[in-house]
């Protein structure tokens, strides 16, 4: 059957299951439109600007394992989009983009809204495409959504010039692909995973770090049994958190530059390491030298091996998806009798336990101001820990991770990467299309809720109804903490003058807004908030400016370097 | 499909990430490190040097040291044909004084292992 090139995308979709398209339109992507106007299987969400159109996929995918797929046209489409598109790759989120571009006969002439989509993503994608002939249109668009979703997973870009929708072709979906250069090895290797269980049955003081490879495999449950069989400590980092229970008495809490003092300190003294699905990256161990120790054994599983002894040589590698080799390992232990050495485990965990007792995040509750801490702790207890929760970047996205306890993965959404500051919100509208019903909070920053506070609009459109946790602190407020740390308190430009009232900004929009400025009212007015099931409510919470982020390790510290809140 | 020889330089950590991120490429099919056993390396480099008067008998003997080859002659000019490592290609540009070196053009190293190693894809 012949077809446009428009068609074909459009049935592309259709056929990879795809429900929502997030886009924005535009001349190149015309054709496009058409075809989707005439249909209705794949539902398209209007945004206000494309970042927006991507962190709304981007969210949608990382809370439902879903490939995300966004659509956006030609030059500014495409350049709006990429802040998106490399969010999405710092944290290896399958996404598929779709970007129109002008005609094939136009290309490298400085045609309107023209750019070199292709090579202006290519350091950001997993892989992109620009398609030269309709002809090739399905087999590419497959590749995209296979590529996206296997191996480390990211973002892939298709890119289509408008003739190339207007052409025909004959059409024919493929059912599988495969690509001669692109085979990601998924199984572990036997020995090593042999050896690595014997390093952690000899262990006398271990240490369990899982990261965000265990969200993205579906590995949760894998990590929660091995962590319990074996009775270790488990720490989390930013994007791994869920992803072992926040409330089980064997997680120590996040790990890294805002982790707990017993996460570091298990880290730093630990006799063997098993990381799981993490990359040792600056903010986890800010100092690879500081962090060596020649009687420590580290065993790394990881599904790329160039995130493998990249920053912190590792001892034990095991290359493959982290759910199959954490299965490999279980079956090993639990056929056999040997377990972990009970006295040497017990006198490590009164260790971690006299760690635990420095009680690193504890605040002033008696203040007359509102503390952001407090806002979070009783955000957590009135959606009783079962909101979807996503968040900027900055202090509140800090106090959301280390106060708010994620039990469950794909709960906990934010830019650990890229740190995007404007994610939080788009993100949040993503995350509530694809989970109906569910409690979705945005806990952002008058600063970060600024940079797409535009998709406020698309919420009122679709009827989203996410509650914004807003810790209004009239700062840049992790720029100020570095500026009071390490800047001798000058606060360049890291204050903002004439904040808009957002109370009002918010009605103006359509939705409800709550400005919060006392203690006593914080849990009345969060109460009221998740109360209202079908309408967007903002809460303006005016808090405590002077308030830091502890505890603490400056850049290129080592993990027991930190800065804590009564060293101040 | 392709096949390109990279030259880099850095420490073996360096290297094998550099190995790692070629390899993470969707369109790469194999990379391998010549430098982990014997190999060849050639690079093609055409010169075009000043050839007047007495520096022209002395720049045919400079091409014949270096076992270059003259392709195309002028009454002022000589095109000189170069094959080997690239240090060798640079000995031979430094042996001459700069005034005399009108144009170059060099390919960039293409290796390929020594004996029996095969790359197979």
């Amino acid at each position: 059957m012949q077809l446009t090139g428009a068609e074909i995308v459009i049935r592309c979709l259709q056929e990879e299951g795809v429900e929502y398209v997030f886009g924005y339109p535009g001349g190149a992507a015309l054709n496009i439109y058409d075809e989707l106007f005439k249909q209705d299987k794949v539902k398209h969400v209007l945004v206000r600007h494309e970042q927006g159109a991507v962190h709304a996929a981007d969210g949608y995918s990382r809370s439902s394992h879903k490939v995300g797929v966004a659509l956006v046209t030609s030059g500014p489409g495409v350049t709006n989009a990429v802040t998106g598109i490399a969010t999405a790759y710092m944290d290896s989120v399958p996404l598929v983009i779709i970007t129109g571009q002008v005609p094939t006969h136009a290309i490298g002439q400085d045609a309107f809204q023209e750019c070199d989509t292709v090579g202006i993503t290519r350091p950001c994608v997993k892989h992109n495409f620009l398609v030269k002939d309709a002809k090739d249109l399905a087999v590419t668009i497959k590749k995209a959504f296979y590529l996206a979703a296997t191996g480390r997973p990211g973002p892939v870009l298709v890119d289509i010039p408008k003739d190339i929708t207007q052409a025909r072709a004959e059409f024919s979906y493929p059912k599988t692909v495969s690509l001669r250069s692109y085979n990601p090895v998924t199984k572990g290797h036997a020995g090593q995973i042999k050896k690595a269980v014997q390093l952690l049955l000899d262990a006398k003081r271990p240490m369990v770090y899982a990261g965000g490879g265990v969200i993205l495999n579906n590995a949760s449950p894998q990590l929660t049994r091995l962590v319990r069989l074996l009775g270790f400590p488990c720490t989390n980092t930013l994007m791994g958190l869920g992803g072992f229970p926040g409330t089980d008495p064997q997680f120590t809490g996040m790990l890294g530059m805002h982790g707990t003092f017993e996460s570091n300190m298990a880290m730093q003294n630990c006799d063997v390491l098993l990381a799981i699905g993490a990359r040792f990256d600056d903010r986890v161990i800010g100092n690879p030298a500081h962090y060596f120790r020649s009687d420590r054994r580290i065993i790394h599983i990881d599904i790329d091996p160039s995130s493998i002894s990249k920053r912190v040589k590792v001892d034990v590698p095991i290359v493959g998806y982290v759910a199959d080799v954490m299965d490999e390992m279980l079956k090993i232990i639990e056929s056999s009798n040997v377990r972990p050495d009970a006295a040497a485990l017990k006198s490590w965990w009164g260790e971690i336990k006299e760690w635990q007792r420095k009680d690193c995040l504890k605040y002033d509750r008696k203040s007359n101001l509102i503390k952001p801490q407090y806002v979070i702790e009783k955000l957590y207890e009135i959606t009783k820990g079962d909101a979807f929760v996503t968040s900027d970047v900055g202090q509140h996205q800090m106090w959301a991770a280390q106060y708010y306890k994620f039990d469950k993965p794909r709960r906990w959404i934010n830019s650990g990467g890229l740190g995007t500051m404007g994610f939080g919100l788009p993100a949040a509208m993503g995350v509530q299309l694809v989970n109906p019903g569910a409690t979705v909070a945005c806990v952002t920053g008058e600063a970060s809720i600024q940079m797409c506070i535009q998709e406020l609009s698309t919420c009122k459109q679709y009827h989203l109804p996410i509650k914004i946790v807003n810790l209004n602190n009239r700062y840049m407020g992790m720029v100020r903490q570095w500026q009071e740390f390490f800047y001798g308190n000058r606060y360049a430009e890291s204050y903002m003058d004439a904040l808009p009232d957002f109370v009002k900004l918010s009605e103006a929009y359509g939705h409800v807004g709550l400005k919060i400025e006392k203690p006593n009212d914080v849990e009345g007015a969060l109460k009221e908030a998740f109360k209202q099931k079908e309408r967007l409510v903002f809460l303006d919470f005016i808090t405590d400016q002077a308030e830091n982020v502890f505890p603490m390790i400056p850049g290129g510290k080592g993990l027991t370097e930190m800065i804590l809140a009564e060293e101040l | 499909m392709s096949r390109m020889t990279i030259v880099t330089a850095g420490s073996d950590d360096v290297v094998e990430q550099i190995t790692k991120q070629l390899n993470k490429l969707v369109e790469v099919v194999k990379v391998i490190d010549l430098t982990d056993g014997n190999h060849i390396e050639r690079e093609l480099m055409l010169v075009k040097v000043r050839a007047a008067g007495k520096d022209r008998e002395e720049m045919k003997r400079l091409a014949d040291i270096f076992r270059g080859s003259i392709l195309d002659v002028t009454d002022k000019s000589y095109t000189i044909e170069l094959t080997g490592t690239g240090s060798k290609l640079d000995a031979f540009l430094q042996a001459m004084e700069p005034g005399m070196i009108l144009e170059t053009v060099r390919t960039g190293a293409s290796g390929i292992g020594r004996g029996e190693r095969i790359l197979r894809v």
